[in-house]
């Protein structure tokens, strides 16, 4: 039956496609072909949620090896969760990408442009279901590959150095991962990470393990870019085409903070690391101090790309909190956020990409009495906006609330203080922007300017939209992070 | 304690490690950084090549009268992330070639100063 194979089909799909894409070169048939793709992937993800739901964990074995020999994929409800995350941003950001990319990458390389999306779709939702913790490493360079050359595909020429910024403190994160593996690898003869799992807790007091550790957590920080290893992420999110901005912000950090998540959770996880060596007090520092930079140097910058990378800095500082907190509530608060997160920040980016399309730049002083001339736009800006500040009936909100009543259960009412504190801080960064679209006159140079195209208002407003109906009713979502926060804090009992 | 001959390989491994890194930070022209990477990649495909050695143990390869032989799971493993390595490179230079042609120069002090100016 081909429902049993669908936990593969989900990377074979868009892995097959990708070349097929360099065949064709036809930028809009590609650009079909991509669609029609991302579309078939949320609906694998969604069916294979909806399993997970009914019957527990799939495990699929790769060519019918048994793990822990063979590779095995493995979707519980945490990886599904992250599936439909990543497939959902995908599916919105395929049709969104036609005339945006028309606009921001040179015509005749369309089609080299869909077959990376692609493959980073493959490579993002590899990290997702594989249960080798060395095929992790694979999809991991799989999707930092086509992103680095994603991002270079602007006509910005500070595009290639961020690329190339972003390429070589990749390679050294994914390097570090190896290392981490493979010092595993030595002390348990195991690559399989539930076996890993197992194993680790009659060795974990080796220098070995200690170091794999080490090494595993540096690198997977560089990839979701958690303060002080985030130098590559503003320059790279700001100069990519926005399309590649909106895809990358809303998937590409929330799958690494995933794979840190298993590395902590599942494979650590029988150890309960986070208080046997004491790195949740290092995870915490840097989250706070991530939530706070980002939103401070968020307030100072001209281009709003670039300040929306930065407030995304702050927001991947609330997830880790979230995750370190080492609790059911913290976790399931950090899983929520990565939900929450994609789609209110795919939404921002997304807004972006329709202002650079009608007035071809991000900068502030440009955007100047936008309000009157793109009313829906910008009106989905501050809906979005609003969320990231975290008013109530937002996604913001729910992912606050759980983050605030995590931190309460465990009496550190400080950190409860400056989560609140720092939730503020949005509101100046959001608020500049209102004031000069809002109540600034369009400049005296720039032709009256259009609402963009509704092939690009239309997955705008649905992410936006997305992050109301999940904010008003935010029990699907809760529960959902909650029952995988359980599976993964069970693991440790 | 650790062995000094013993353990020969390891200090061989982390000192490559240190280099390669080192001269990732410490170099400004983009093609000496892709080439610290490569020292640094290199170190862990040694790692990972090491450990696969079983004492005594021969290649792999069925044959009568052996008795041991060495694993060749970790040189698979490495076989693959040396074909990673060898698409950042390419992918890495390809992207030097264009900074080259857009800023004029591949150093890190004059790009962030034509940025800056930018």
């Amino acid at each position: 039956m081909i429902t049993d194979h669908l936990v593969v089909l989900q990377i074979i799909i868009p892995l097959m496609a990708a070349p097929l894409c360099v065949f064709i070169r036809n930028a809009n048939v590609t650009w079909a072909l991509a669609t029609i793709i991302s579309w078939i992937c949320l609906v694998i993800s969604i069916t294979l949620m909806q399993q997970v739901m009914a019957t527990g964990e799939i495990i699929y074995e790769l060519g019918g090896w048994a793990a822990p020999w063979g590779i095995e994929y493995r979707v519980d409800m945490l990886n599904a969760w992250v599936l439909v995350i990543v497939t959902s941003v995908g599916a919105m950001v395929t049709p969104y990408a036609k005339l945006s990319a028309e606009k921001e990458i040179d015509n005749d390389r369309l089609y080299i442009f869909y077959a990376m999306l692609l493959l980073c779709e493959t490579g993002l939702l590899g990290i997702t279901v594989t249960g080798d913790a060395f095929n992790l490493f694979v999809f991991l360079e799989i999707s930092a590959l086509s992103t680095y050359v994603l991002i270079s595909m602007g006509k910005d020429r500070r595009g290639l150095t961020a690329a190339y910024r972003y390429l070589i403190m990749g390679t050294l994160g994914a390097t570090f991962y190896i290392t981490g593996v493979g010092l595993l690898y030595m002390q348990t003869g195991s690559l399989n990470i539930a076996d890993l799992g197992k194993l680790i807790p009659d060795v974990a007091d080796s220098r070995t393990v200690q170091a794999a550790l080490a090494f595993m957590t540096v690198g997977l920080c560089v990839k979701l870019a958690l303060f002080p290893l985030h130098m590559w992420l503003p320059n790279a999110y700001a100069f990519a085409p926005s399309v590649v901005t909106v895809f990358l912000a809303a998937t590409a950090t929330k799958v690494a903070v995933y794979a840190l998540v298993r590395v902590i959770f599942t494979i650590f996880g029988g150890v309960d690391i986070l208080e046997a060596v004491q790195i949740s007090d290092v995870l915490i520092a840097m989250a706070i101090v991530a939530m706070f930079g980002g939103s401070a140097v968020a307030i100072y910058q001209t281009n709003i790309k670039r300040m929306l990378a930065y407030s995304s800095l702050a927001q991947i500082g609330y997830m880790i909190l979230g995750l370190s907190m080492n609790s059911v509530l913290g976790v399931s608060a950090g899983l929520v956020h990565l939900f929450n997160h994609a789609m209110m920040k795919g939404g921002l980016f997304m807004v972006m990409g329709c202002v650079v399309y009608r007035i071809g730049s991000a900068k502030l002083g440009d955007m100047a009495g936008l309000g009157k001339q793109m009313p829906v736009t910008m009106g989905a800006f501050v809906l979005g906006g609003l969320s990231l500040i975290g008013v109530p009936l937002t996604v913001g909100f729910v992912s606050k609330w759980a983050l605030l009543q995590a931190a309460l259960e465990k009496g550190w009412w400080p950190i409860a203080v400056l989560i609140v504190i720092s939730s503020l801080m949005a509101v100046v960064y959001i608020w500049r922007v209102v004031e000069v679209v809002y109540f600034q006159a369009a400049p005296a140079g720039r032709v009256a300017v259009k609402e963009a195209p509704l092939m690009m208002m239309i997955p705008m407003l649905t992410l936006i939209g997305a992050a109301y109906y999940f904010g008003i009713d935010g029990t699907t979502t809760m529960d959902i992070a909650g029952r995988a926060a359980e599976s993964l804090i069970g693991g440790l009992k | 304690m650790m062995e000094f001959p013993g353990q020969l390989i390891y200090w061989i491994v982390v000192v490559m490690m240190m280099m390669g890194f080192y001269i990732v930070i410490a170099q400004g022209n983009f093609v000496k950084k892709i080439v610290g990477l490569n020292v640094f990649q290199v170190s862990v495909f040694l790692l990972y090549i090491t450990m696969g050695k079983v004492t005594g143990g021969t290649a792999p390869i069925l044959a009568d009268g052996i008795e041991i032989y060495s694993n060749p799971l970790p040189h698979v493993l490495i076989l693959t992330a040396i074909v990673v390595g060898v698409a950042t490179t390419s992918l890495g230079l390809a992207l030097v070639v264009r900074i080259n042609e857009e800023y004029g120069t591949i150093e890190d002090d004059d790009i962030l100063e034509q940025e800056s100016d930018a």
